[in-house]
Order: C-alpha cells, then sequence, then structure tokens
C-alpha cells in the first residue's frame, strides 16, 4: 500500500510517542493502535530478532509500503516480553542512513569507483584464485562476524573450509567469547551455557561478575531488577573494575583490581570448603579435578603457541593447591577485603539460595579467560549450583548471532560446523553434508583471530574478505594491523553497508543488505534461534552477504556445493546445516517452526525445547539419573586448578595508570550504525575518558578538557569525564570505543589468552597528559 | 500545517472524561494506553493558525493534567 508524505509523518509522531511511553510506562498497551494505523494508511507488523546485543529480543517492526516505519517488542517472546531497550526502538533507523552504501565499488588507479555488483564479485573470485594459485591456499581469508545471519556464516566456512582446503575462517566473535567457549569446552567438553534467562526469575542471589547489564544487556537487568522487586530478599551483586550504572542499582558494589578476579573465585572456594558448604552428594557423582599448565604466557609475539595439557588429581590436591588463596591473602592482591570475599562466598555457599552469575567482557576479554570462566564453573558445581532453575553460571554474548553464527556454525579456524577440523570424524561429517572430498578439509588450524591480521601484516595472508565487522577500529594494538592491511601486495574485500575505516583501506567494497532486507537467522545467549523473514526490500544494488558469497563460490567453480536458488536459498541452507546437529545434544528447530515463532531453544527433541542442559528432568540427552555432563567422556564437569597470574602489561612509573575500554549503552559496538541515528548520535555525541576525579584534581584535569592518553603503542587527545557515567578507581581510566574519531584500539595490547586466543582490551599501561 | 504528538496524562480518575473531551475536538486523534492512565494526542492541524486555536482550547480541558510532547513538524 502506498503511504503518502503526510500519512508518513503522522505514523512517525505515533511511533515516537508510544517510544516515548514505552520507555517511561515499561509495558504499557496501545490495544487501539492497529485502529489507528489502519486509518493512517495501513501497516504491517513483522517479527525479527533485535540487530544488536546477544539478548536476542524480538522485535515487531511495522511496515508501510516499502518503508519500517515503527518497532514495538514482541510480546510474545519469553527473551524481552514486549520490552526493548533504547537502541531497539530506534533500530529501524540504521536501515535509513544518508551514506548507505549501496554499489559495488573498486579501487582503481587509488581511487573507489562504482562497479556493477557482479563485475566486482568476479573480480573478487578472480582475485582470490590468482592469491591461492601464486602463494597457495592459506593465503586468503575470511573475516567475519557474531553479527553474520547464520547462512552467511555456513557458506563461508563450507567454502574456505570444505572447498577451498583453508582453515582461515575467523569471526570478530574471537575478540568477545572466545574464553567463553573455551571455559565451556574445557570444564564440560561441551559449548554455550546450561541454562537460561528464565533463571532470572527463579534466582535468589545475582553476581554480576565485571559486566555492566545496565548498559550492555539492558532488557536482562530490567528482568534482574523486576525480580528483586516482586521478591524482595533478591540481591543482586555487583563485583566489578570500575563504578557504573550497574554497581549504582546493586545491592552491594564490591570493587577488585583488575585480574585479581581470578585469586577472589579460588578464595571463594577456600571458603565453600573451608567453612562445610561443599555439595558432597553433587561433587561426588558429576564432578572431577583437574590442573594444567601454568605461567601460559600473553601471545603477544607472532607464532606463539600453546597447548594445555590436563592432568587428573583428586580433591585433596585441590584444596592444598587453595591454601594459597586465604581471603586475607587475597585482600592483598585484590584490594578487595577479606570480609567481602568470605560475604561472596557465604552467598554462593547458602544451600536455600539459589544463585546465577552473569559476566560478558570483563571475563572474557582477560589474558586467563579461560581460566576466570573455569574458576567461576568451579564455584557453582562446588555448590552444585548449576543445570536447574535459578542456578546458573551465565556467560553473556555480546553480539546477536555470536552463539548462533560463531560458535555453532563454527566460524573459527579450528572448528566445523560439528566438532573440530582436528577430528577425523568430524572432517568425514563435514565432507558429507558438504559433498567435497574428506582430503579437501584440512586438519590442522591456521590462525586465530590476532594472528591472521599479523600473518595478513607479515604476507602470508594475501587476500582477506571482511563481512560484517569493523577490524580497522576493533583490533587491539590497531597501528600494526592498519599499516599490515594496507601494504603493497594485499587486496582487502570488505561488504559493509556504511563507510567505515575498514571500507577505507578496501580494494573491494560490496554493499550489503541489513539485517530485515534479506532473511536470516540469529542465535542469541540463551540457545535460542530466531528466524526473520525479508521485510522490505533491499535498496540499491545491494545483496546478502550469503548470496555474495554464494555467488563467488560458483565463479570459482564450486557450483555443486552452492546449487540453491535465490527464491528458497536461506531455508535449502537451513535444512543442509541443521544436519550437523542431528542428535539430542543439538538438535535445531526445523524451518517451518523457526519461522513461526518468536525463537527456538536447542536441544530441539520431538517437539520440545531443552531450558537446563545437563539435567535429567530438562534434557533429554541426559543418561543419568539427576545430572550428566554427557560433554566430557567421564560424565563429569571438571573442577580445575588454576591459578592467579598477573596481566601481561600492568601499571609501572612511566606508564602508571590502567587502560579499561568497553561500551555504551546507546551505540552498538564501532557506532558505524548507532552513530547514524540521530537521537542515538544526540544523547552520546563522543567518545571521552572516565578519570577518577582525585587523580582529575591531582592533575589538574577538568571535565571536558582535553587529556592525552598513550601507551607504549600510540596515543589520542579526548575529553575527560569526571563523575560521568561510570566512575573509575584512582589509577584507572576507561575509554568508550564506539568512536571512529577516537580511535583507542592504537592504545590497546594485543595480548590474548592462550587458550582462547582472545585478546585482553580491559587492561594495559598508559600516561595521562593535559593537552 | 504542523503535526504533533504527545503524551496526554488526565487528572486522577479522569481518563474517560479526557478521552471523550479529545474526542470531540477537531483535529486530534487519540489513542489510549490499556494499563496505564496515559493516551497519545496526535495533532494534525491545516495551518498555524488552526494550530494556536486548538492549543487554546487544549489548555482549557479540565481533565486534562499535563501534555508531554513526543513529536514535532512543521512544514517550511
Amino acid at each position: 500500500m502506498k503511504l503518502d508524505r503526510r500519512s508518513f509523518i503522522k505514523l512517525m509522531a505515533m511511533n515516537s510517542a508510544a517510544t516515548a511511553a514505552a520507555t517511561l510506562f515499561p509495558g504499557v498497551s496501545f490495544g487501539a493502535w492497529s485502529t489507528t494505523e489502519m486509518a493512517s494508511g495501513g501497516i504491517v507488523w513483522k517479527k525479527t530478532p533485535c540487530r544488536f546485543c546477544g539478548t536476542g529480543c524480538s522485535l515487531l517492526v511495522g511496515v508501510s509500503g516499502d518503508r519500517a516505519v515503527a518497532v514495538k517488542g514482541d510480546p510474545n517472546s519469553t527473551v524481552n516480553k514486549g520490552l526493548c531497550c533504547v537502541k531497539g526502538y530506534h533500530s529501524i533507523q540504521i536501515l535509513y542512513g544518508k551514506d548507505r552504501i549501496q554499489k559495488a565499488l573498486v579501487r582503481k588507479n587509488g581511487k573507489m569507483v562504482e562497479v556493477p555488483v557482479a563485475e566486482a564479485l568476479d573480480l573478487v573470485a578472480r582475485k582470490m584464485q590468482e592469491t591461492i594459485q601464486t602463494h597457495g591456499k592459506d593465503a586468503v581469508a575470511m573475516y567475519g562476524s557474531g553479527q553474520w545471519s547464520i547462512t552467511d556464516g555456513y557458506v563461508a566456512s563450507k567454502l574456505f573450509k570444505g572447498c577451498i582446503g583453508t582453515n582461515n575462517v575467523e569471526a570478530n566473535a574471537r575478540l568477545c567469547m572466545a574464553s567463553a567457549v573455551t571455559g565451556c569446552l574445557t570444564t564440560f567438553g561441551l559449548d554455550e551455557p546450561m541454562g537460561c534467562y528464565e533463571d532470572i526469575e527463579k534466582a535468589d542471589v545475582f553476581v554480576t561478575w565485571g559486566n555492566n547489564m545496565a548498559e550492555m544487556h539492558p532488557v536482562l537487568f530490567s528482568r534482574m531488577l523486576a525480580t528483586r522487586k516482586n521478591r524482595t530478599h533478591v540481591k543482586i551483586i555487583d563485583f566489578a573494575t570500575r563504578t557504573t550504572r550497574s554497581s549504582l542499582a546493586a545491592d552491594r558494589s564490591i570493587l577488585f583490581r583488575p585480574q585479581t578476579d581470578l585469586a577472589v573465585a579460588n578464595a571463594i572456594c577456600y571458603e565453600i570448603i573451608h567453612n562445610g558448604w561443599v555439595n558432597w552428594d553433587f561433587v561426588n557423582k558429576h564432578a572431577s579435578f583437574h590442573k594444567g599448565k601454568t605461567n601460559i604466557g600473553y601471545g603477544t609475539e607472532d607464532h606463539f603457541k600453546f597447548k594445555d595439557k590436563a592432568e587428573t588429581v583428586d580433591f585433596n590436591a585441590f584444596k592444598t593447591f587453595l591454601d594459597d588463596y586465604t581471603p586475607e591473602n587475597v585482600e592483598k592482591i585484590s584490594g578487595v577485603p577479606a570480609k567481602d570475599i568470605k560475604y561472596l562466598a557465604a552467598l554462593y555457599g547458602d544451600p536455600d539460595k539459589k544463585v546465577t552469575s552473569f559476566w560478558t567482557m570483563g571475563m572474557n576479554q582477560h589474558t586467563r579467560g579461560t581460566w576466570i570462566n573455569n574458576l567461576v564453573y568451579n564455584i557453582h558445581l562446588l555448590t552444585g549450583k548449576i543445570s536447574s532453575p535459578g542456578n546458573s553460571p551465565f556467560s553473556l554474548t555480546g553480539q546477536p548471532s555470536a552463539c548462533g553464527t560463531v560458535r555453532e556454525v563454527g566460524t573459527l579456524t579450528h572448528k566445523l560446523p560439528h566438532g573440530v577440523v582436528m577430528n577425523p570424524d568430524h572432517r568425514k561429517m563435514a565432507a558429507r553434508i558438504w559433498d567435497v572430498p574428506v582430503e579437501n578439509i584440512d586438519p590442522k588450524p591456521t590462525y586465530h583471530t590476532v594472528e591472521m591480521f599479523r600473518a595478513l601484516d607479515r604476507g602470508d595472508i594475501r587476500f582477506m574478505w571482511i563481512q560484517v565487522t569493523n577490524p580497522m577500529v576493533t583490533m587491539p594494538n590497531l597501528r600494526r594491523y592498519r599499516d599490515g592491511a594496507e601494504k603493497e601486495g594485499r587486496f582487502v574485500v570488505v561488504s559493509e553497508i556504511y563507510p567505515t575505516p575498514t571500507s577505507d583501506i578496501a580494494d573491494v567494497i560490496l554493499p550489503s543488505a541489513l539485517w530485515i532486507e534479506r532473511e536470516g537467522f540469529f542465535g542469541n545467549s540463551e540457545r535460542r534461534t530466531q528466524h526473520n523473514e525479508q521485510i522490505v526490500p533491499m535498496p540499491g544494488e545491494t545483496v546478502s552477504n550469503t548470496w555474495q558469497i554464494m555467488e563467488v563460490a560458483r565463479k570459482m567453480g564450486f557450483e555443486k556445493q552452492f546449487p540453491w536458488s535465490e527464491e528458497t536459498y536461506i531455508e535449502d541452507i537451513w535444512n543442509e546445516y541443521i544436519q550437523f546437529h542431528d542428535s539430542p545434544k543439538h538438535r535445531m528447530a526445523p524451518f517451518k517452526v523457526l519461522k513461526e515463532r518468536s525463537g527456538v531453544q536447542w536441544p530441539y527433541v520431538n517437539g520440545m525445547e531443552t531450558k537446563w542442559r545437563y539435567n535429567a528432568k530438562y534434557d533429554p540427552a541426559c543418561k543419568q539419573k539427576d545430572f550428566d555432563f554427557y560433554g566430557k567422556k567421564d560424565h563429569r564437569a571438571w573442577i580445575w586448578l588454576r591459578p592467579y597470574e598477573p596481566p601481561a602489561e600492568s601499571p609501572d612509573s612511566e606508564y602508571p595508570f590502567w587502560l579499561n575500554t568497553g561500551r555504551v549503552l546507546e551505540h552498538w559496538h564501532t557506532g558505524s550504525m548507532t552513530r547514524r541515528v540521530p537521537i542515538l548520535h544526540k544523547a552520546m555525541p563522543e567518545s571521552y575518558v572516565e578519570i577518577n576525579p582525585d587523580d582529575a584534581a591531582r592533575m589538574g584535569i577538568t571535565n571536558g578538557s582535553d587529556v592525552k592518553i598513550s601507551s607504549r603503542r600510540g596515543s589520542l587527545v579526548m575529553k575527560a569525564a569526571i563523575n560521568g557515567r561510570g566512575n573509575p578507581p584512582r589509577g584507572m581510566v576507561f575509554v568508550p570505543f564506539f568512536d571512529e574519531k577516537y580511535l583507542i584500539n592504537e592504545v590497546t595490547l594485543d595480548a590474548f589468552c592462550p587458550i582462547s586466543k582472545q585478546p585482553d582490551y580491559k587492561k594495559c599501561a598508559v600516561k595521562l597528559e593535559r593537552a | 500545517m504542523p503535526v504533533f504528538s504527545y503524551l496526554a496524562y488526565p487528572e486522577q480518575g479522569a481518563k474517560e472524561q479526557l478521552l471523550k473531551d479529545l474526542s470531540e475536538l477537531r483535529y486530534c486523534e487519540i489513542t489510549t494506553a490499556q494499563n496505564e492512565e496515559l493516551l497519545i494526542l496526535l495533532t494534525d492541524t491545516p495551518d498555524e493558525d488552526s494550530e494556536k486555536q486548538l492549543q487554546k482550547k487544549l489548555k482549557a480541558l479540565d481533565s486534562l493534567q499535563s501534555l508531554g510532547m513526543a513529536f514535532g513538524h512543521m512544514d517550511d
């Protein structure tokens, strides 16, 4: 139906009022709205997962004619129950930025020139083939994203791993949740949380480990606050390195020195054991004890290699190991008073309290990210507070499909859609489903993300295709990787929706369809897969990322592996993909079911979703009574002996401050979408450096004045924020990374967890000067 | 040709009366919240004079406690 300009303005007016009302009165309902809308020119509501964080809110997008004109939370969604955050309410405006990339661009004589998409795709295929012929198959790479739709990641993996035969597939989720993956794998043998968001209504205590849910997962945070309001004994404990909005809303805010969460977690276990709070029935039946290597390094040098080796030990060895971690000892390391450590332990140890732990980047972006994940699982395992309603150690993801596309499809160098490239059975399964010779799939992983960009710098990689991510803002120690990407003899393809610092270095820019302009799937933090249909037309000459990869694959001669038609390719790919997960441990819902519902949790068995894994009451894959940690051969969850080790770089006399980086409520990652939404841009127009008021006073820095931040790698000047939204302790500064005008990652360090290979964006040493 | 939208807050217990009062005014479209004491008022007047007249009438309503503007548009 056509909509005239006046009616459109009225629709926007109505939408603005409804959004304002929903912000002031969460859950407000306007039953008569549809009548008004019909009178205003007709509007159709379509469901979709939100484009932004890993919460996976379900939205209803109002469409009039060919244009998305309104958004409301989907009341049928168990995730957000009709709520949205400020980004969700304004999400459709990301479709309509003035500088949207709508045509393919190719660099000719140093200038970007518009060309037909087919010509650009020809060039991409030809360049990839030439690079493989000249430099070998491992000289080409794909770098994707946890914002990839599931089908994007699936066809990328199939083309690179199955057809070309290189494991050079990585995704930016390596930067945000790889430690959560290795944490799950080392403790449980299988990835992804065992619980679900219903834990929020069942728990008595929430401990948030270094994550600011009030800004990063606001809808889940509001559910947590609602639980506390409805059940007044409920407590929220914010355990963090800086004071945030989450700290202010918590019942207790406990600050620790960077990296020392490792020591505190061990001290909590010490207290649980020495106070007799161990759930022996659970531990004896369902846990085993293991130790790994120590002094494992930081990965700051090229070609860094590390492989952990597990050794089985017994409970007494674990108890002895913890003797170094008395609350009093740990107070000296962490700065957390021993009484606060005992308080935390008492909450976890109380048999009458259900405890849920949440974490995101604080624990995952950590040079001992795998270890701290293990240690929080240790606490829950010792007390038996796991895999049951309200008892949940829960890693929240940052991106809408970090779980769906990266963890489940396996778009990391060592992964396959089922299992890992090192396993011959997993390679055989992939070869059968992909219809490629099994010899095509290389049994050796190649480069994780940081090493992949180092390889581009060195010249080991010559061709890189980047989709749905902005590494020229997000890579740590950025200057090295930008300079590397711009070297002679490198060819960079960028599939994008808006110009970014990454598209600035591209040789080819492919115009991508965005979110609801194409059909697709996301998978959220709680194992929920959500489908969206194409809701509005693709603008200009944009095409889906899935289609771009398929077209290039066909041009390279892989027509047999990518036979699908434009009308049905998303459904066809889904039907092929779910063959990889056809077991009660991970079965995915059929396409038809996903199309009908606002998300479905896997394992989906006999028409039923699985809310709590490893618990026989809820999980059909369990073969034992009560609990069955079937991911491990011994059917037990592993309790790990993991010590405190210091970070890669700490403040010293020359660089006396910690630098911590992160996000803000209004902006999504590097801001390439949300900074084009006027209301979000106005609310948070530019980045800043948070400084503790005492430090600022001592240095004569006033609010809003210019400050130079320098590390051993780079420097930048930005405005000071004192007593603003967040407040770091003395000796720490915090900088949001959403603003491409202030590339804070030129300052950060590219140290990573040797097990997960995830970089640590939360800790490096800097100095401050008045500018 | 101004278009405005507002959150309209009724005086205590006067939501139904406010709905009735606003419905009787020209250039007004009203949507009531089902579960809150709140209405959305959308005004679409043909010119500035009509807009001014409407504003006067709105201010005179006893059932209306306050208006919070959510959106405004005026043609150049």
